[in-house]
């Protein structure tokens, strides 16, 4: 079972407590609706997805109910940290290259056993 | 004279009836309670504390007991207060006079009294958290999951929890703790 750390409860639990809300530190324009239908469709809809190192909202939904922020490897699936809301980027080396890569379900389902 | 039926209006508990346990585990449906679910700023925590006679607590996973109430942290801002039937928490949230929001959850949810040797393992037939003592002590309390539902969970006693779960979901909570307690007792 994967452990994540809230920063509010300050513990590490289960990730069954846990729900994923989206990217992080996506701000909402200030003049709304003065901006253009692309740069409305770049902050609505359009997401990085990167592979390797992401940031990404997460919400303790079945705890204390904060959402709050997370480092996440997507390669790895390791949480690098979490932080509360409202801090700013918790900037973090590039971990991808030192991560293995899993390409195919092949290759993972021969990682699990 | 028409029977109104008014005096035929009684109330039932979700769980009257049920029973169950193993040599280890106890299961008993808890006696009916007044509850708040309380939310207010840091500032107001004193106000509303002092109104209510009970300490709101501030460290996560901690509850305080005094004066027949209990006040559970659940988040930041947010508490569950329970209090023996009819404790008059709605009136004294309102008496603080601080900013506060209170709903009165008294029968959204109901409580199973979980006691014994085997209780904690009975729990975590259901639950992922870390109930030792040293983890989880006597008068810790989260809100966490059980199975498919969520719940809010107190431990009253080195042997006993106090499992608070909406009514709607408290037949499939005391079935799996049923089962776990059976688990328990092997
Ligand atoms: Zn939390």
């Amino acid at each position: 079972m994967l452990l994540i750390h809230c920063p509010y409860c300050e513990e590490d639990r289960s990730e069954l407590e846990f729900r994923w809300a989206g990217e992080a530190h996506i701000a909402r324009p200030e003049n709304i609706a003065a901006i253009s239908d692309e740069e409305f469709a770049e902050y609505f809809f359009l997401r990085n997805n990167e592979k390797g190192l992401t940031y990404e909202r997460w919400r303790h939904i079945h705890g204390c109910g904060r959402f709050f922020n997370a480092a996440r490897d997507t390669v790895s699936d390791r949480f690098l940290t979490t932080y509360k809301a409202g801090m700013p980027k918790q900037l973090l080396p590039e971990t991808g290259a030192s991560e293995k890569t899993v390409e195919t379900y092949e290759a993972t389902e021969g990682d699990a056993r | 004279m028409v029977d109104s039926g008014a005096d035929l209006a009684n109330r039932t508990s979700p769980l009257s009836g049920f029973h169950g346990g193993s040599s280890t585990v106890r299961l008993e449906a808890a006696p009916p309670a007044e509850r708040i679910s309380l939310r207010c700023r840091a500032e107001d925590v004193a106000a509303l504390s002092s109104a209510l006679g009970v300490d709101l607590p501030v460290r996560p996973k901690t509850s305080a007991s005094a004066n027949g109430r209990s006040a559970l942290w659940l988040g930041p801002d947010e508490w569950l207060v329970i209090a023996e039937e009819n404790g008059g928490l709605m009136q004294a949230a309102k008496n603080s006079g601080a900013l506060h929001s209170a709903t009165d959850v008294s029968h959204r949810n109901t409580a199973i009294l979980v006691s014994g040797r085997g209780a904690a393992a009975a729990i975590n037939a259901g639950c992922p958290q870390d109930l030792s003592l040293k983890v989880f002590p006597v008068g810790a309390c989260s809100r966490t999951v059980f199975g498919k539902v969520e719940i809010v969970l107190l431990r009253t006693g080195e042997d006993a929890f106090r499992v608070e779960v909406w009514r709607s979901f408290s037949d499939y909570a005391f079935g799996l703790l049923a089962e776990g307690a059976q688990d328990a007792a092997v």
